[in-house]
């Protein structure tokens, strides 16, 4: 496929600090694919997601976004349209009075034709499951709702890559589901590809690829299977591991041998339930 | 011995306007001292309205709310009186650090209470002590601080009135596992301590299941549920249906019974979780 975006040995530290925010990161994301980013406060994440659409450049090293390097002035709208970006806090990111009218305000000052926003609004609006909503005022939207009409706005804009930063952070459990959901419905139906910065493990677990960062490095990098297994270095990170990778790696801890990549409740069940079932049976017998 | 009782409390914002919204209806509960309680629900069910009457911060449109059977809001005075009592740490509440330094911003409530200036130090030293906050960085200015620490310098702000009753409202949004841990066990150690009555509002199941005792749930402005943890997450349905889940190892342990493992007892944490397949699978290897 390609990749949308790429970093060359970036480093950056902000101007009269000591300490470099990000080392030497070299790092690809794949057209269509669906990326998540771990790490602690602090681990240089959000710094990452901002490098992504030249909203921050490198200290050292390169950001090629479809190609286009973001440090290249005369493009960097090019860069902003190809990236859009979503962030913690859905008030802040609300314009208008109007669902649909915050929607268009992208688009608008894209100078797209009046006849095409409408169309761009109403899809971006499908797309999020917000249609019903698009002549509410937003300010009475739950936060799940906010966030959605957010990433409505961001897909009127026509990117190519979508980037949450922690997205569902002040959101209830209700909110947060909404928005993973729909993020993940983006990528695997409507071919967007996907980075999600986040701190809750649970939204990491369908992601194609996962990253961990740590002290502005990359710690580790591969399936989600593969990183959560690594269950002591994820502590030692100060992370946490699903329930899921705990409760089997406890299990096996005391003599059970059970896949280590289990990572949803209903396939983990399956596999724990198998096996005590048959210890049962083995008991009785 | 600060008993909080509420008695039909009802709050409607902007009454009278095409705005008016009530955001918590006929709403009767007690607190009683030394509870560590857990207030959940989602955005809008009325949580953070509530915990805002309980130091006065908000007046009731209906009903009333008593403090060892003094009625809060029945002048100036009481209302005052109440704020140093009951203590609030609000959303980010590290948004409102604005001292020159670490030391002052915690000494900032104190001070309002007119202490003598030994009780102050005491009290700052008393309260960062609890939150984990080392003297070498009293001097320094809360904006040079990470995140985890600017927030708990806010909770120590808070923590040096010694409030009978500490409130917070989400403390650990936006914190990673390590911070929400290093929070909650800072909070817990302050009730301890003082004896104080916690009320933690939340969204985060997990720390629902390993920090309190008593659980009350809010749904559309009124109280739907209100147990021990136990009581309250056997009710995995009722939950998911106001917007809230279960905590993880309580649903992987319904998934199981589904499947016909035989789980003895209330099982939501992990620990409650291996506890319970062990002696289901009859392993006694460890």
């Amino acid at each position: 496929m390609g990749a949308i975006v790429e970093f060359e040995h970036v480093t950056f530290r902000y101007p009269e600090e000591s300490r470099d925010i990000l080392c030497d990161i070299c790092l690809s994301i794949e057209k269509g694919s669906f990326t998540a980013v771990l790490g602690h406060n602090g681990s240089g994440k959000s710094t990452l997601a901002k490098h992504m659409n030249g909203i921050l450049l490198p200290t050292q090293g390169k950001v090629f976004v479809a190609g286009l390097c973001t440090a290249d002035e005369d493009r960097i709208l090019e860069i902003r349209h190809t990236v859009g970006m979503v962030f913690q806090n859905p008030d802040n990111q609300i314009v208008a009075n109007v669902v649909e009218e915050d929607v268009a305000f992208a688009p608008e000052n894209l100078g797209v034709p009046s006849e095409e926003i409408r169309q761009r609004v109403d899809d971006a609006l499908r797309l999020v499951d917000m249609y019903e909503y698009r002549r509410h005022a937003p300010h009475l939207l739950s936060g799940g709702q906010k966030q959605r009409v957010a990433i409505a706005g961001v897909l009127a804009m026509q990117p190519e890559l979508i980037v949450l930063d922690e997205p569902t952070a002040m959101l209830d459990p209700k909110g947060r589901a909404e928005v993973i959901s729909t993020v993940q419905r983006l990528c695997r139906e409507n071919g967007m590809t996907v980075v999600l910065i986040t701190h809750h493990m649970d939204e990491c677990i369908d992601a194609d690829r996962l990253i961990v960062m740590s002290n502005g490095r990359i710690a580790a990098d591969g399936s989600p299977a593969e990183v959560f297994s690594h269950v002591k270095e994820m502590e030692d990170e100060g992370l946490d591991v699903p329930e899921t990778v705990r409760i089997v790696r406890d299990l096996n801890d005391c003599g059970f041998v059970l896949p280590t990549d289990l990572l949803h409740t209903e396939e983990c069940a399956d596999a724990i339930a198998a096996a005590v079932l048959q210890r049962r049976a083995a008991w009785q017998s | 011995m600060a008993v909080i009782s509420v008695e039909n409390l009802t709050h409607t914002y902007s009454a009278g306007t095409p705005f008016e919204q009530t955001a918590i209806r006929d709403v009767s509960v007690t607190l009683t001292q030394g509870e560590s309680i857990f207030v959940l629900g989602h955005t809008g069910s009325g949580k953070s309205t509530f915990v805002q009457h309980l130091n006065a911060l908000l007046q009731p449109t209906r009903g009333t709310v008593r403090i060892d059977g003094e009625d809060i809001n029945k002048d100036k005075i009481s209302r005052r009186d109440v704020k140093r009592r009951v203590g609030l740490v609000f959303q980010y509440p590290e948004y409102q650090l604005f001292e020159e330094t670490v030391a002052e911003d915690i000494a900032f409530g104190p001070k309002n209470m007119k202490l003598s200036k030994e009780e102050i130090n005491e009290r700052v030293r008393e309260a960062a002590g609890f939150v984990g906050v080392e003297e070498s960085l009293f001097s320094r200015s809360p904006l040079e601080l990470s995140g985890g620490q600017k927030r708990r310098v806010a909770i120590a702000g808070v923590i040096a009135m010694r409030p009978e009753v500490l409130i917070l409202d989400e403390p650990t949004a936006g914190l990673d596992p390590i911070g929400s841990r290093t929070i909650m066990e800072n909070i817990r150690n302050y009730r301890e301590k003082s004896g104080a009555t916690v009320l933690v509002v939340s969204h985060n199941m997990d720390d629902a299941a390993r920090y309190c005792e008593r659980l009350i749930v809010f749904d559309h402005g009124s109280i739907r549920m209100d147990g021990t943890p136990e009581q309250v997450f056997a009710h995995t349905e009722e939950l998911m249906d106001v917007g809230l889940n279960v905590p993880k190892a309580a649903e992987i342990a319904a998934a199981l019974r589904k499947r016909g493992v035989p789980l003895e007892g209330a099982v939501f944490t992990h620990d409650q979780l291996l506890r319970a397949l062990r002696r289901a699978g009859e392993v006694t290897s460890c």
